[in-house]
C-alpha cells in the first residue's frame, strides 16, 4: 500500500525523535511500539527507517515485529473494529460475531475496507469477560454482543459520516 | 543494616504516613456524601465514565454538594458498574448499588442525595453491618471469600498513593529495610509462598537463588503478561491497587541486592500502564523509590516495559528475550534467569500476584498466612471466574476450597437452570474438569493430579450446552497460534493436534483419531523446551479423559451432543409452532436465509443459514418454534417458493 503524503510527513518526524533514542538492541520493541503508535501501523519504509538507526538488517526488525500481535503492517481503519476471542467469548459465540463483521464489510480479519473507514482485528482477552460476547469499536467497548447488533455498529458509523458530509456540503452551500 | 537505618527509616514512614491519615481523616470527616464508582478497565467497558459524567451533571443540576472517589475493581464483575454512596446525613449506612446505568445515577441523585431515599429496589447491600439494609458480607459472594491479597481493591483510590499509606501500606518496607536480607528470605521461605504464575514454585527459593548467586547487577521482574485468555487478575491488581505490587517489587529487591526493577506489563492494558507509571513516580516522589529509599542505603528504580502481546512471553527465558529485543522465543534451562537473565545477570522473575502476596506475608507473619489454605499450598487464591455462571468476576479464596463451593455457593451455579458441563481450569495449559471432580480442593497439587493445573487462574464455567471437543479445539488454535516456533513438536504437533480437531468438530473425524490425539500430545509433551509446549495438550488430554463420549459422538455419530460446533448442527422452524403473522426471525437474520413459505409460515433455508442462532433467542419464548438440532440432517427441508406469491399488493 503506497504511503499517504500525510504518513510521509509522519514518518519525517519520527526520524527526527529516533535521533534522540539510543542505538541499543534493547529499544528495538519500544522503536517500533513508538512508530506505530505514531503512524498506526509499521509501514515497511519504517521498519527500513528503524533498521538503520539500530543498524541491523530490515528482516531482522520484521521478523521481530511480526512475531508479536501487537504489530500490524497495514493501516487501521478510522473505525477499528476489535473482537475479542478470549475463552468467555468463545463460548458464547464471539467467531459467530467475528464472521459476522467479515460478511458485513468484506474484508477478513487483519484487512481494512478500501476506504480504510473499517478494519477487524480478533483480539486474545479484552479482560471484560463478563460482558461476553466482547466488541471494542474505536475506543467503545460493546459488551453482549449479538450477531444481529453488527448491522447496526456498522450502519451507525456510516449514517454519522453521511451526517456530516451533508452538513459540510450544507455549510459550503451557506457561505 | 544498622540500627541509624531503622530509625531514618521509621522516622520518614512515620512523617509520610501522619500527612496521608491527615488528608484520610479530612475525606472522612467531610460531612458531605461521597460517592464511590469503581473505575478499572473491566467498569469503564461496562460504562463507568458515563455513569461518572451522570453523577457530576445532577449534582450540579440538583445543586447539592457531593464528593466522587474513583476507586479500583472490587472483582465484582456482575454488578458493574458499580457505586457506593455514603450519605451520612440519610441516616442510611453506606449503599452498594450494582450495574448504575447514567438514568440510574441522575435517579440516586435526586431521590438519595436530595430526598433521602435509598431506593430499596436497586439496592446490593450494605457495606458495614445495620439494622436497616442486609449487610452485604451476609451473602456468599461476599463472605465466603478471603481477601488476603486484594483487600484494597476498590477500597482505595490507586491514583493516589496517600490513600495506600493511610492504610498501612509501605509500613513492611518500613519495618523490612532494617533486617537482613537473609531474615526476609527465611520468612517468605517459612510461609511456603509458592510462585502465583502457574508453575508454583517456592519463591522463597527463587528469591534465595539469586541473592546467593556471585554476580552483581542483580535484576527483578514482575511477570504481568498475562496473556491467557480469560484471566484478568493480574491487571485488576496492577490497577486497582500498584502500590501493593511496587511495595512487594522493593521488598523482593532489597532482599535479593537488586538495584533495577522491570514490570513486563502487555501493551494491550493501556490503563494499568498508566496508573502503573503514575504510582511510580508519586512512588518516586515520596522517597519511596530511587536513591536512598526511606532514607536508608538502598536504592531501587523501578522501569515499565511494554510487552507487544505474545502469549509465550509469559514463560521467563521467553521474556527476557523480549526485553532484550528479540523475538520472544524460549531458551534452554539451566541456566535458570537465577543465574544467568537479562543480559546475563541474576533475574528474579515474579508474578504480580507473587509480589503483591509478599505484602500481607511478611506483615501479618509467615505463621498467619500459613493458617490460611492447605500445607503444601497455603495462602489464598484469586480465580476469574466467567463464563456459564451467575456471579462471575474475580474471587479469592483459601486454597483448599473445593470447586462446587467456589461455582455453586459464590459464584451462584449456572443460570438459566442447565446442568454443568465442564470447568476449564488454568486457560490453555490447563484442563477440562467434569461434574463428577467438583470435590476437587483448589491448590496446585490436587489440580495437577486432575491432569489440569492452576496456571494463571482463569476460570471458565459451562453448561450443558458447551462442547469440550470444540473448547479443546479453540485452545488448541491458541496455542498453535502463540508457539513461538522453536521446537519442531511444539510448531508442527500444534498444528496437527489442531487440524485432527478440526477435522472432528466438522463432522470429518476418522476410526483411529482419537489414538492419533493422544500419541501426539505425549509426544508434544516430551518433545518441548517450554511450559507452552509441555503444557499445550492438556486441554485434549483431559477432554479425552473426562469426555471420550463427545469425542465418539463426533467421529462416529457425526453428532455434536452439546449442539455447539456448527458444522454439525441445523436450525428449522417447527411449522406447528411457529406464528403466521411474527416476522421476527425473518428480520434479525443476517443473511436472509429465514423465508415465508407458501401458507405464510417461516422455514429456513439451509444452505444459505450461517448458524449463528440468532433467530433462536429472536423467536418469541410463547412460540418457541426454532429447534436445534445435531447432525444436520435431522432438518426438515422446505422449498423456498420461485417468486413472491401475491404480487398484487
Amino acid at each position: 500500500m503506497e504511503l499517504t503524503s500525510e504518513e510521509k510527513i509522519i514518518l519525517e518526524e519520527i526520524k527526527i525523535n529516533l535521533a534522540t533514542i539510543s542505538k541499543e538492541r534493547s529499544k528495538l520493541i519500544p522503536i517500533l511500539q513508538f512508530v506505530q503508535s505514531k503512524i498506526g501501523y509499521l509501514p515497511m519504509p519504517a521498519i527500513h527507517l528503524v533498521a538503520d538507526h539500530l543498524g541491523i538488517s530490515p528482516s531482522e526488525v520484521y521478523g521481530v515485529a511480526t512475531f508479536y500481535n501487537q504489530f500490524r503492517f497495514n493501516p487501521p481503519g478510522r473505525n477499528p473494529v476489535k473482537v475479542c476471542m478470549g475463552t468467555a467469548c468463545h463460548v458464547k459465540g464471539g467467531d459467530v460475531i467475528l464472521e459476522n463483521f467479515e460478511r458485513k464489510l468484506e474484508i477478513k480479519e487483519g484487512e481494512t475496507t478500501p476506504d480504510r473507514e473499517f478494519s477487524i482485528e480478533s483480539i486474545a482477552c479484552a479482560g471484560c469477560c463478563a460482558l461476553a460476547p466482547v466488541v471494542i469499536m474505536g475506543e467503545t467497548v460493546h459488551g453482549h454482543m449479538q450477531p444481529s447488533k453488527v448491522e447496526g455498529l456498522v450502519l451507525r458509523v456510516r449514517i454519522e459520516k453521511e451526517k456530516q458530509k451533508r452538513k459540510k456540503q450544507k455549510n459550503e452551500l451557506g457561505q | 543494616m544498622n540500627s541509624a537505618n531503622k530509625d531514618h527509616a521509621n522516622h520518614e514512614y512515620t512523617v509520610l504516613r501522619e500527612n496521608a491519615e491527615k488528608k484520610r481523616q479530612a475525606f472522612l470527616n467531610d460531612p458531605v456524601p461521597k460517592i464511590h464508582i469503581g473505575m478499572a478497565t473491566c467498569g469503564i467497558a461496562a460504562g463507568a465514565l458515563d455513569t461518572k459524567a451522570a453523577f457530576e451533571e445532577a449534582l450540579v443540576r440538583h445543586n447539592i454538594d457531593a464528593r466522587i472517589h474513583t476507586v479500583g475493581c472490587i472483582g465484582h464483575c456482575y454488578t458493574e458498574p458499580y457505586v457506593i454512596i455514603d450519605h451520612p446525613a440519610s441516616g442510611f449506612p453506606p449503599v452498594f448499588y450494582h450495574e448504575v446505568t447514567p438514568g440510574k445515577a441522575g435517579m440516586l441523585t435526586k431521590l438519595f442525595l436530595k430526598e433521602g431515599d435509598p431506593r430499596f429496589e436497586h439496592v446490593l447491600g450494605a457495606t458495614v453491618e445495620n439494622e436497616m439494609i442486609p449487610w452485604i458480607m451476609d451473602f456468599p459472594r461476599f463472605n465466603l471469600e478471603k481477601r488476603v491479597v486484594m483487600e484494597k481493591c476498590g477500597r482505595i483510590d490507586p491514583e493516589d498513593i496517600d490513600e495506600y499509606i493511610a492504610e498501612n501500606g509501605y509500613s513492611t518496607l518500613a519495618d523490612i529495610l532494617h533486617q537482613s536480607p537473609e531474615e526476609i528470605i527465611r520468612e517468605i521461605m517459612a510461609s511456603g509462598l509458592r510462585g502465583r504464575g502457574g508453575a508454583g514454585f517456592p519463591t522463597g527459593r527463587k528469591w534465595e537463588m539469586v541473592a546467593n548467586a556471585p554476580k552483581n547487577d542483580k535484576l527483578v521482574i514482575c511477570n504481568a503478561d498475562e496473556g491467557d485468555p480469560g484471566a484478568y487478575m493480574d491487571r485488576t491488581l496492577l490497577e486497582s491497587n500498584p502500590h501493593q505490587v511496587i511495595e512487594g517489587i522493593i521488598i523482593c529487591a532489597f532482599a535479593v541486592g537488586a538495584a533495577k526493577a522491570i514490570v513486563y506489563v502487555r501493551a494491550e492494558y493501556p490503563l494499568a500502564i498508566k496508573i502503573m507509571t503514575r504510582a511510580i513516580q508519586q512512588a518516586k516522589d515520596r522517597g519511596l523509590l530511587g536513591h536512598h529509599i526511606l532514607g536508608s542505603s538502598f536504592d531501587l528504580d523501578i522501569e515499565i516495559f511494554q510487552g507487544s502481546g505474545a502469549f509465550v512471553c509469559g514463560e521467563e527465558t521467553a521474556l527476557i528475550r523480549s526485553i532484550e529485543g528479540f523475538r520472544g522465543m524460549a531458551k534452554y534451562r539451566p541456566p535458570y534467569p537465577s543465574e544467568s537473565g537479562l543480559w546475563g545477570n541474576p533475574t528474579v522473575i515474579n508474578n504480580v500476584k507473587t509480589l503483591s502476596s509478599v505484602v500481607p506475608v511478611l506483615s501479618n507473619g509467615a505463621d498467619e498466612f500459613k493458617k490460611i489454605g492447605t500445607e503444601t499450598s497455603p495462602g489464598t487464591a484469586i480465580f476469574s471466574v466467567v463464563g456459564n455462571v451467575v456471579h462471575p468476576g474475580l474471587v479469592e479464596v483459601p486454597m483448599g476450597t473445593t470447586l462446587r463451593t467456589l461455582i455453586f455457593d459464590i459464584c451462584g451455579g449456572i443460570p438459566k437452570k442447565k446442568k454443568i458441563k465442564a470447568v476449564q481450569i488454568g486457560g490453555p495449559s490447563g484442563g477440562c474438569l467434569p461434574e463428577t471432580l467438583l470435590d476437587t480442593p483448589i491448590d496446585f497439587d490436587s489440580l495437577a493430579q486432575t491432569g489440569a493445573m492452576m496456571g494463571s487462574g482463569g476460570m471458565v464455567v459451562m453448561d450443558e450446552d458447551t462442547c469440550p471437543v470444540d473448547v479443546a479445539r479453540y485452545f488448541l488454535e491458541f496455542t498453535q497460534k502463540e508457539s513461538c516456533g522453536k521446537c519442531t513438536f511444539c510448531r508442527i504437533g500444534t498444528f496437527h493436534l489442531r487440524s485432527i480437531l478440526e477435522r472432528i468438530t466438522k463432522g470429518e473425524g476418522q476410526e483411529g483419531d482419537i489414538k492419533k490425539l493422544r500419541q501426539l500430545s505425549e509426544d508434544i509433551k516430551n518433545g518441548s523446551l517450554c511450559g507452552l509446549g509441555k503444557t499445550a495438550p492438556n486441554p485434549v488430554l483431559t477432554s479425552l479423559r473426562y469426555f471420550i463420549d463427545d469425542y465418539e459422538a463426533h467421529i462416529k455419530e457425526k453428532r455434536c451432543p452439546a449442539l455447539m460446533c456448527r458444522p454439525l448442527i441445523a436450525y428449522y422452524i417447527d411449522l406447528e409452532k411457529c406464528a403466521r403473522g411474527c416476522d421476527a426471525c425473518v428480520g434479525c437474520c443476517p443473511v436472509e436465509a429465514v423465508f415465508t413459505t407458501k401458507n405464510r409460515k417461516k422455514a429456513i433455508d439451509q444452505i444459505l443459514c450461517v448458524k449463528c442462532g440468532e433467530c433462536l433467542v429472536a423467536c418469541p419464548p410463547e412460540y418457541d418454534a426454532i429447534v436445534k438440532v445435531s447432525p444436520p440432517e435431522l432438518a426438515p427441508i422446505f422449498e423456498r417458493p420461485p417468486e413472491p406469491v401475491d404480487k398484487s399488493s
